[in-house]
């Protein structure tokens, strides 16, 4: 091909362009998981989260067909006050109002000698109308998705809905307990933090220690060991994960937190070390060397100056190791299950399971991101650093 | 690290350094050695580790002895009737799969990192538009699956509230079952899998780029480079050391992708990888030996990598 050709069509492509529409799809995925998640159930399954901008269903049909005589605000016809609830309750299916509408009124036809709307014009005027008569309210933006999810509510309704009519399914309360629910992502929520909290908190501690003998002690095989350790960094979960839950089995550490915390410390150990090692290996060695003349020991120079020097260190490997243990799947799944269902465990699950639709799945899919997005938005500096620093994490 | 000698003025005692090493070490040891001797171990025996694998096979079928596991690992899901039957066999085998993760995955995310590292260097919202492509990084794969669940989505009556589908319909097309198809249904996850490393590479990349001297850079344009010229034979060739290592890097990755297929299809309709087949031979059909079997496989494809990338990491250490 010709150079020159080629040069000229690529000063051409709009450079802005480009970026635009790489941003867009990076950011309409998830856009689209948020509003929709912000949706009312109904509006979830009859039209798709684009279309949140556009007239509620059936105004426009109930414009087209109805409001000429009963009025933009369907209160013109005193007699058949369209926003009052116990007339609307009587043809709250599209069939009942089809029916309505063939019956004669005052011996002339209901609908004049305007033709009578097909079954689904019919079904989206019943929404309208039980919109407008708040029969049953369909509000463009609702938080009921996210009720739902942190309850573990799983039934056809709302939970508010069901707890006001007091007919809740049977493993809801409806108070607060229902948060605890093991269905429920408050109670995953909770979980998750009992996983991640110490198996983020016991790698920082085991590999800090480890990470100043490799810098500031002095012991024979340091070099090998050490290569040895980085060389253990890309061994795969899958490698690893059979013969543990066969010990586990043995020790009864199956199914316990302890058990995932402990995997969670060995496997993060070999990147935190490496982090570790090589932040602590730049401190100035004047430093260390003047603590030990004016009488520090190790022990003080590592608590007393290492830990305080090394925080941007640890603030990286403790975000990377957040929100490591936070996403993770497979480890949760082998070794907790259901006996501790963390977030993704419950997410996997739901999708699995029939009984979770998209307006429960988006909303648990937003919870579980909710931490980590705030983690990562106002902490990104350290978590960007973190992971240059170790490209090889296995 | 070679050969930095510690401060001898540090006096230390001779156990010190094992107080420190410690916890350390023995988590490693219990966590990452001893399994992966005993995984090595375990795939030459019978699906709860009683026997030897051998005592598996059956009479009059094909057997491998104490490779039995090996036999069922590499060849269960091939058609050997004849090569036509081998080929297409592959492709739809969980082996195939993985071969088209590797190559679609890190093409992709390798090509579209680089790609826009280099067309938002230096604009004026950098960071921010950096941290928009890098944002699926801090959420779970689970997290990710779901909203590209939703993005697949298809409906089998009018309405199609997928976002694709959406759009496949409103230009008048029909709408598309992605995740279900044969066909199709690799790609699609693939394509999440791109949308989630992106912002890895892209990170990696960036970063390199821009250590690249200025002045080489402004020294070809005086001599009247193009830009792509100056992209592809100065550029490139500086930061390409770089660009190896997130390829191994991915790699790697890629391999050990379990989690997008898990959540999206399960494995199911011509979608499953080597990582998910280790999982369900191990945890759905109770198999230790298959499983980790497989799991041998898995990192026997994997070692070549991380040879690579271990001495790229030894020649840096020698550089500091």
């Amino acid at each position: 091909m010709n150079r020159q050709k080629v040069n000229a069509f690529f000063a051409r492509i709009p450079r802005n362009l480009v970026i635009l529409l790489m941003i867009l799809i990076w950011v309409i995925p998830t856009f689209g998981l948020l509003i929709t998640s912000l949706r009312p159930l109904q509006s979830i399954q009859s039209s798709g989260w684009w279309t949140i901008l556009q007239p509620p269903t059936g105004s426009r049909e109930y414009e087209q067909n109805c409001a000429s005589c009963h009025g933009e605000d369907g209160k013109l016809i005193a007699a058949a006050d369209l926003t009052n609830p116990e007339l609307v309750k009587q043809f709250d299916r599209s069939v009942l109002l089809l029916g309505t509408l063939r019956d004669e009124i005052n011996d002339q036809p209901h609908m004049g000698t305007q033709e009578i709307p097909d079954a689904q014009t019919a079904a989206d005027i019943v929404v309208h109308l039980k919109n407008v008569s708040g029969v049953e309210k369909r509000p463009r933006l609702t938080l009921d998705n996210y009720v739902d999810a942190l309850m573990g509510y799983r039934g056809t309704r709302t939970y508010a809905i069901d707890c006001a009519a007091g007919t809740p399914p049977l493993d809801i309360n409806c108070n607060l307990s229902d948060l605890l629910n093991p269905r429920g992502m408050g109670r995953a929520f909770i979980n998750s933090l009992l996983v991640t909290i110490p198996a983020t908190f016991l790698p920082i501690v085991f590999a800090a220690l480890a990470g100043y003998a490799f810098a500031w002690l002095d012991f024979k095989g340091r070099m090998l060991l050490f290569a040895v350790l980085v060389g253990l960094q890309v061994v795969p979960l899958q490698m690893t994960m059979v013969p543990i839950s066969r010990v586990y089995a043995q020790l009864g550490l199956n199914g316990t937190l302890l058990g995932v915390w402990l995997f969670h410390t060995g496997f993060g150990m070999p990147y935190a070390i490496y982090l570790m090692r090589n932040f602590l290996g730049t401190l100035p060695r004047d430093l260390f060397e003047s603590a030990y003349l004016d009488g520090a020991s190790h022990w003080t120079a590592f608590y007393k100056l290492a830990i305080p020097l090394a925080l941007p260190a640890i603030a990286s490997l403790g975000i990377f190791q957040f929100l490591w243990v936070w996403n993770d799947l497979l480890v949760a799944l082998v070794f907790l299950g259901s006996s501790t269902p963390v977030m993704t465990y419950q997410i996997a699950n739901m999708v699995s399971s029939l009984g979770a639709g998209w307006h429960l799945l988006t909303a648990a899919a937003f919870l579980s991101m909710l931490l980590p997005m705030v983690v990562f938005f106002s902490l990104q500096r350290y978590f960007v650093r973190g992971m240059l620093a170790g490209a090889v994490k296995g | 690290m070679a050969g930095r000698p510690v401060p001898r003025i540090m006096q230390q005692g001779k156990l010190a350094p094992f107080y420190y090493l410690a916890p350390a070490l023995i988590v490693m040891f219990f966590f990452i050695v001893y399994p992966m001797f005993n995984t090595v171990q375990l795939s030459f025996l019978n699906r709860n580790g009683t026997a030897p694998a051998a005592t598996t096979c059956a009479e009059g079928r094909a057997c491998w002895g104490v490779f039995e596991n090996y036999r069922y690992a590499l060849t269960a899901e091939f058609n050997t009737g004849s090569v036509k039957a081998f080929w297409d066999s592959f492709w739809l085998s969980s082996y195939g799969n993985t071969v088209k993760w590797i190559i679609i995955m890190v093409a992709g995310t390798v090509i579209l990192g680089l790609l826009f590292a280099k067309l938002v260097d230096g604009i004026k919202n950098e960071a921010l538009a950096k941290s928009i492509l890098f944002m699926p990084m801090a959420i779970s794969f689970v997290g990710a699956g779901v909203i590209w669940g939703f993005m697949f989505d298809y409906g089998t009556s009018q309405v199609q509230i997928g976002f694709l589908n959406g759009i496949i319909t409103a230009l008048g097309g029909k709408p598309v079952s992605f995740l279900t198809q044969p066909v199709l249904s690799t790609y699609a996850l693939i394509v999440v899998g791109i949308w989630i490393w992106t912002g890895f590479c892209m990170t990696i990349l960036s970063s390199s780029l821009k250590s690249v001297p200025d002045e080489i850079i402004e020294a070809a344009r005086v001599d009247g480079a193009t830009e792509w010229n100056v992209f592809w034979k100065i550029t490139l060739p500086i930061i390409m050391p770089t660009v190896i290592v997130v390829i191994t890097t991915m790699v790697i990755n890629t391999l050990k992708q379990f989690d997008i297929v898990y959540v999206m299809t399960g494995g199911n309709y011509n979608t499953d990888v080597i990582a998910n087949r280790m999982y369900t031979e191990m945890y759905i059909n109770f198999n230790t030996g298959r499983g980790t079997a497989i799991a041998v496989v898995l990192v026997i494809a994997i070692i070549p990598f991380i040879y690579m990338n271990i001495r790229r990491f030894i020649a840096q250490e020698e550089m500091r």
